[in-house]
């Protein structure tokens, strides 16, 4: 069973103090197991607060900054009345949505309706606990990250499949199942590459994968296996694009086809969910990015001591969100760059080009492993 | 299937797993209020019906009761696009019955306008390619240079879409000073973009995969559903109005008629794309031999056409458009006037061109064809 393991110093500092703290209750109802059980359960609060508000607080700047960067690849300013460039402008947007009306429509079962928004926040909000934003800034430090990872990523296809099936429109089913073909295929090309960091890390905790990059920046694991990395950074960014559902491989919403795909018929809160699970996507996507190939909240060191005493002064986190932004930023620019495949060429992609590229990718890794250790 | 809805005539031997998709009149990619009809086999359409009407305005009829002035402010509101194409339309029809003639300026400034027209039109086509592809970004690119072409038409004409501006011996108003270099430096603009733009979707291999070998119209296809422009010399028949059948000072130019020869998307992306270009050369021909002196319009005289019937046809962004005028008194009031369109015959061909592919290209396709709903209801 998955047992949460809090081991920062904030569940432990809790840890600490409900045992002090429970010195002022009177002394019957005093014992060891509440106090293990109150320090467990506050820490499982502080934990879900902390991942809530690092999904939920990220979204508003990402719609703000895709909304910044389209702009501008467009020749446009984008938003720019609400504050100081346009700043309020998202809160404003979002406080629009939370209001309206919510309605399903007529023939839609309700039940499956209402649910699907909720599945698809499922698999980010498990996935951005497992990764490690600092040194000691890690939910759930499970030795079985990747796995884990790779098992909840499949949840998403499930809300879209079910949100698009329960719509009762015939353009959201299409939406649906070609979301739902992408998705499980593009799966398998994610899964490789998080298995090749696997093999050339040695591990499948996430942190034991980042500690492993320490050193300078060529110890990072796309640099660190000369050509391979790389290829493998960019045969992950390929497919975390799809896996997504981000332009250019967003053919389950293709707004131009299919008006909306399978969030057609959605509004106010359960579209806001749909919109704010791709968001998180993004951040837990580009986290895990960064935690497999660029050194995760580890500085960027070059190797000259003056200067990476500087780099070092740094918190591990703000390292971590520079990376991580900078590869939100570099989705984001391939979006509003390239125009969507045909739904059967993207097939064609994963099983004809991907997979095969993806299954000698790992053979030279092993390959690269055997000889080189 | 026993009872098939209107329209449709396919009769196959399986069809457990057909379904019926709406495409509009609420569409993105319809470009504008119109509906198709798909009958669907999972992705592959296998037929489709279109559906006109939704936002007819008769202005035929509303044309015999007008004057023929107000009618040349009608033909804007047909294809928006092309509006100071479609003014000339009406304005040479006009001619022909009033038996005017055109002083050298005045032709001058009308095949400019034309080539600003045409050059403005088929950059939205370049937007809504791109953008129907999915590559948003490749909308506001086309619409980009486009508002320049808009300034200037403000410029000449006082209105940025809807210009009005040709009438039977001239035109409304001469052009300002600033006119001529103005359109000289737009073009070199055009020039540098048109490079980039180019770069962004011609070479890119996946508006290639999507659209090489899709909707291909053959040579006699093309003949028989009656297209034009474009459309019909990307499947290879070099018809252009501006050189089989001069109007205007067209014979006085020296251009190129872009044809393409498979009918595919990407061919008429490339004929249109060619099409900007010769344009440019027109132009750039245009502001060499710009008279500066002369009268900008023949001799003004009251709009009243003779008993008889006159026809003019030019050669529109999107293709032939003609205008068949019938005076049945003589006066300021037409009996008829017809207007034919070249995006209708256009949706015509869908049908025809759609079979077997998926609805995604069915998108390719119609952005392709470039129609503009207004014109094909009128």
């Amino acid at each position: 069973m998955f047992v949460p393991s809090i081991t920062n110093p904030i569940g432990d500092f809790v840890r600490d103090i409900v045992p002090r703290l429970a010195e002022y209750l009177p002394a019957s109802i005093q014992s060891d197991t509440l106090n293990s059980i109150v320090a467990f359960l506050v820490n499982a609060l502080i934990c879900v607060i902390a991942v809530c508000a690092v999904n939920i607080g990220s979204a508003p700047i990402l719609i703000y900054m895709e909304r910044k960067v389209c702009a501008h690849v467009q020749c446009r300013l984008g938003p720019m009345r609400l504050g100081w460039h346009g700043t309020i402008q998202t809160i404003a947007d979002v406080l629009k949505m939370l209001f309206k009306e919510v309605y399903a429509p007529s023939g839609a079962d309700k039940l499956m309706f209402y649910l699907a928004p909720l599945i698809v926040l499922i698999a980010p909000f498990i996935v951005c606990a497992l990764i490690p934003f600092g040194r000691n800034l890690v939910v759930a430090d499970v030795s079985m990250g990747i796995p884990l990872i790779i098992a909840v990523n499949g949840f998403g296809v499930l809300g879209i499949l079910l949100g698009g099936w329960s719509s009762n429109n015939k353009y959201s089913l299409l939406g649906a199942l070609r979301s739902g073909a992408q998705m499980i295929s593009y799966e398998i090309s994610f899964a490789m590459i998080l298995l090749f960091v696997v093999m050339i890390s040695g591990s499948t905790n996430l942190m034991s994968i980042t500690m492993g990059q320490e050193g300078t920046i060529l110890d990072w694991w796309i640099f660190k296996i000369p050509v391979l990395g790389f290829i493998a950074f960019i045969l992950f960014f390929i497919s975390s694009t799809a896996e997504m559902n981000r332009a250019p491989f967003d053919i389950a919403e293709a707004e131009q086809e299919l008006t909306g795909g399978y969030h057609t018929e959605y509004n106010g809160t359960p579209f806001a969910m749909f919109y704010l699970a791709e968001y998180i996507a993004l951040v837990t996507n580009s986290a895990l990015a960064v935690t497999c190939f660029l050194g995760g909240f580890l500085p960027p060191c070059i190797g000259i001591a003056a200067v990476d005493n500087y780099l070092n002064m740094v918190p591990g986190v703000i390292w971590f969100f520079a990376k991580v932004y900078f590869m939100i930023w570099c989705y984001m620019m391939v979006r509003w760059t390239f125009v969507r495949p045909r739904v059967d060429q993207l097939m064609d992609f994963e099983w004809k080009f991907l997979l095969p590229v993806n299954l000698v990718l790992l053979v030279a890794g092993a390959a690269y492993i055997v000889v080189f250790n | 299937m026993s009872q098939l809805p209107p329209g449709f005539r396919i009769t196959r031997e399986t069809n457990t797993d057909e379904f019926f998709i709406n495409m509009g009149p609420q569409h993105p990619s319809t470009h504008g209020a119109l509906r198709l009809t798909l009958r669907m086999d999972g992705e592959t359409i296998i037929e489709l019906v279109p559906h006109f009407g939704y936002i007819h305005r008769g202005m035929e009829k509303q044309a015999e009761s007008m004057t023929y002035l107000q009618y040349i402010a009608l033909s804007d509101r047909q294809d928006y696009l092309t509006a100071i194409q479609n003014n000339l339309g009406v304005v040479i029809a006009l001619e022909k019955g009033m038996n005017v003639g055109v002083p050298e300026k005045a032709e001058y400034i009308r095949v400019m306008l034309q080539e600003l027209g045409r050059i403005a039109s088929h950059l939205v086509f370049f937007g809504c390619f791109g953008g129907d592809l999915g590559g948003q970004t490749c909308l506001l690119f086309g619409f980009k240079e486009r508002e320049m072409i808009h300034d200037i038409l403000e410029e000449v004409t006082g209105s940025r879409l809807t210009t009005n501006f040709f009438r039977p011996g001239g035109s409304r108003y001469d052009v300002p000073d600033t006119f001529i270099p103005r359109v000289k430096d737009f073009l070199d603009h055009l020039e540098d973009s048109m490079r980039d733009y180019e770069r962004f979707l011609s070479k890119n291999i996946i508006v290639q995969e999507r659209s090489i070998g899709i909707g291909v119209l053959s040579k006699e296809d093309a003949i028989a559903y009656g297209c034009s422009g474009p459309v019909l010399r990307a499947s290879g028949v070099e018809f252009d109005v501006r050189r089989a059948n001069p109007y205007s000072i067209y014979d006085q130019f020296d251009f190129d008629i872009p044809t393409a020869k498979n009918g595919d998307c990407y061919d008429r992306y490339n004929v249109r794309i060619a099409e900007i270009h010769e344009s440019m050369k027109i132009l750039r021909q245009c502001i060499d031999k710009f008279p500066k002196e002369g009268a900008w319009r023949s001799k003004e005289k009251p709009v009243r056409l003779p008993v008889g019937r006159y026809y003019s046809e030019i050669e529109t962004a999107k293709g032939l458009y003609a205008t068949y005028v019938v005076a049945a008194t003589t006066g300021d009031k037409p009996y008829r006037i017809h207007t034919r369109g070249p995006s209708f015959p256009h949706i015509g061909a869908l049908n025809k061109m759609c079979q077997g592919h998926k609805i995604s290209d069915l998108v390719t396709i119609m952005a392709t064809l470039d129609p503009v709903i207004p014109e094909i209801d009128r």
